[in-house]
């Protein structure tokens, strides 16, 4: 569905990243690790087309999307963005609407049918209930899924979630988790970013390692996380025990003495 | 101006829609009759009250011998008084204040601040100058207005250059930051043009200018910016959803689907052409684009489509108010800015102290 080839990635002049070659396949979870400055965030907002790329191409379901519209990217990418605060105190049901906005030309209103969808999606996640509170209002972790309800509203094919977890409590973490395996099996592909390995096996089918703009390994998450691995992108010592009785693997920082 | 209210029409309601918030449950069409009604009421007021009062049956009378070639009992000179002393001046009130509150509603959504007001990127200062120079050059009134309209929008074309121009920091801050630097500079001009000005002629006349009043406003002068403001309010009519949109930020905004490259422009130019006419006959009246749009998000919500009505509606009834007390709470007629702004900053300040509501 997304094939990344040859992609190098930055601000303008200041290149971030380069050489990225990867694909992600319908209804597939792949995790993008790296350290704080890693080029993650840069390599999002190159996909969804905020930035253009400095070389290579980004090709969805087999077209370069260099020429598509914002429309037409937007309709087939869905974005995730951290949970914040908004400026102003929506309603959670008019902010998942706004997930219309690719569907809908520049000067429409949407209509029931596009309410119909926001309320489906609202209800896929389980957060029906949110529907008629105020955004601003809620928690940080109805925050999240309400801007994954806003993401799938608009009947994305991919979505992309900057780091969906992020200053969400244990329970809303692995809640974010559970929700995009599901949308994994629905055969939506999802590619998110963390800062937890741990995550990686929780629900990731691969995983992409950057590392200072480069793809320092591409593979599942068994086979590219690793004490060496996470040595060398974080520069601290990890051990990578797997879980008995589970088929996931759990990572703990190790402290010298 | 209809504002869409969820697909529950004047039946109320459906059983289990639950509305949680009080006054919906009227029929859907209260919400939109009543404030119309409302300003309405205000209008015959203001036609009634003044220094030379007419009775209300008089005003009704006047106006309908007007709209419908009726005979006319009341005297002449009441006629006189309602339909060439007040009224233009309510009409421009009404079109002045809809326009300001419009194009504040729209810089706070698009700027996602609810602090900005029609002056941030400098559309009242450079109008302000362009009138102050015409009143200086001993310029004709329409020259005077044509001035302070250019200048309004030649101010924020240099915000918007400057904008363009630097692109190292957050676009939003950039345009935000070179309003105040472009509006000290005019600021700066301003003064000067004051201190060369003949003291006995031009500089009460620049003073009471840059107060901002009614009292001149002729039917001419509303007619002349009435398609100015129309024009400007297209965009934010056709876009009202999209406002919503832009309210959450650039990338947040692209990344759902909006052209906010080519919104942006579009939207800021339509408000700025709004703020610009209107300031052109009035002078400056401050306040009105900062808090009308605040009350109106109190009242019905930050979405745009309901927003801009219930800021067009509030605007036009608080400036006819305030225009009305201004000219009779006293002997002389208070200067507007006084007035708007010796309501605002208290009211303002109470927003600020009562816990942000409205906005987060």
């Amino acid at each position: 569905m997304l094939e990344v080839s040859g992609l190098a990635f930055g601000y303008g002049r200041r290149r971030v990243g380069a050489g990225l070659d990867l694909t992600v396949r319908a209804g597939e979870v792949l995790c993008l690790l790296g350290p704080n400055g890693g080029g993650k965030t840069t390599l999002f907002k190159t996909l969804l087309g905020l930035l253009p790329p400095l070389a290579g191409a980004i090709r969805l379901d087999g077209e370069d999307v260099a020429r598509w519209s914002r429309r037409r990217l937007a309709a087939r990418l869905g974005y995730v963005p951290q949970a914040q605060g908004a400026t102003f105190p929506f309603r959670v049901s008019d902010v998942v609407l706004m997930g219309r906005a690719s569907r809908l030309g520049p000067f429409a209103s949407p209509g029931p049918a596009d309410r119909a969808i926001a309320a489906r999606a609202l209800a896929s996640l389980e957060i029906a209930h949110l529907a008629e509170r105020t955004y601003t209002e809620i928690s940080g972790g109805e925050r999240q899924m309400v801007l994954i309800a806003r993401a799938l509203a608009g009947e994305p094919g991919l979505l992309v979630m900057d780091e969906p977890t992020a200053s969400l409590d244990f329970g809303n973490q692995t809640r974010v988790l559970a929700q995009v395996r599901r949308l994994s099996r629905l055969g939506i592909a999802v590619i998110l970013s963390t800062h937890d390995p741990d995550h990686a096996f929780l629900c990731a089918d691969r995983v992409a390692l950057l590392h200072e703009g480069r793809l320092l390994a591409l593979g599942s998450p068994a086979a590219t996380i690793t004490p060496e691995t996470l040595a060398r992108i974080y520069g601290v010592a990890v051990a990578v025990v797997p879980l008995p009785g589970f088929r996931q693997s759990v990572c703990a920082p190790l402290l010298p003495d | 101006m209809t504002p869409e209210r969820e697909a529950a029409p004047a039946l109320g309601p459906p059983p289990g829609a639950a509305d949680t918030r009080s006054g919906h449950r009227l029929p859907a069409v209260l919400p939109v009759l009543l404030p119309i009604l409302g300003l309405l009421a205000l209008v015959v007021l203001a036609l009634a009250t003044g220094r030379y009062a007419v009775p209300v049956g008089d005003v009704f009378g006047i106006l309908a011998g007007k709209l419908f070639g009726l005979p006319v009992r009341a005297e002449p000179a009441m006629q006189i008084v309602v339909l060439q002393v007040r009224l233009p001046r309510i009409l421009a009130a009404l079109v002045v204040g809809a326009g300001l509150a419009a194009a504040g509603a729209t810089y706070q959504g698009l700027f996602r601040n609810p602090l900005v007001s029609p002056d941030i990127l400098g559309v009242s200062a450079g109008a302000s100058l362009g009138a102050v120079l015409g009143i200086f050059l001993a310029l004709p009134v329409a020259a005077i207005q044509g001035l302070a309209f250019a200048g309004g929008l030649g101010a924020v074309a240099a915000v918007y250059a400057v904008g363009a121009a630097v692109r190292r920091h957050d676009p939003v801050l950039t345009l935000v930051l070179a309003g105040v630097a472009i509006g000290a500079v005019l600021g700066s001009a301003i003064s000067l043009l004051k201190v060369l000005a003949d003291p006995y002629n031009q500089l009460p006349a620049i003073t009471y200018w840059l107060l901002g009043s009614l009292a001149s406003a002729s039917l001419g002068d509303v007619a002349a910016i009435l398609p100015a403001i129309l024009i400007g309010l297209v965009p934010l009519v056709l876009l009202r959803w999209r406002m919503n949109l832009m309210s959450l930020g650039e990338e947040e905004a692209r990344a759902l689907g909006v052209e906010t490259r080519a919104l942006r422009p579009v939207l800021i130019a339509a408000a700025t052409l709004v703020t610009a006419a209107a300031v052109s006959v009035t002078g400056v009246i401050g306040w009105i684009g900062l808090l009308v749009p605040h009350v109106a998000r109190l009242l019905v919500g930050p979405d745009f489509r309901r927003l801009l009505p219930a800021s067009l509606i509030l605007g036009a009834g608080y400036l006819l108010a305030v225009d009305l007390v201004a000219r009779t709470i006293a002997p002389i007629e208070v200067p507007l800015g006084i007035l708007t702004a010796l309501i605002g900053a208290p009211f303002f300040l109470w927003l600020l102290a009562s816990g942000k509501r409205g906005w987060s």
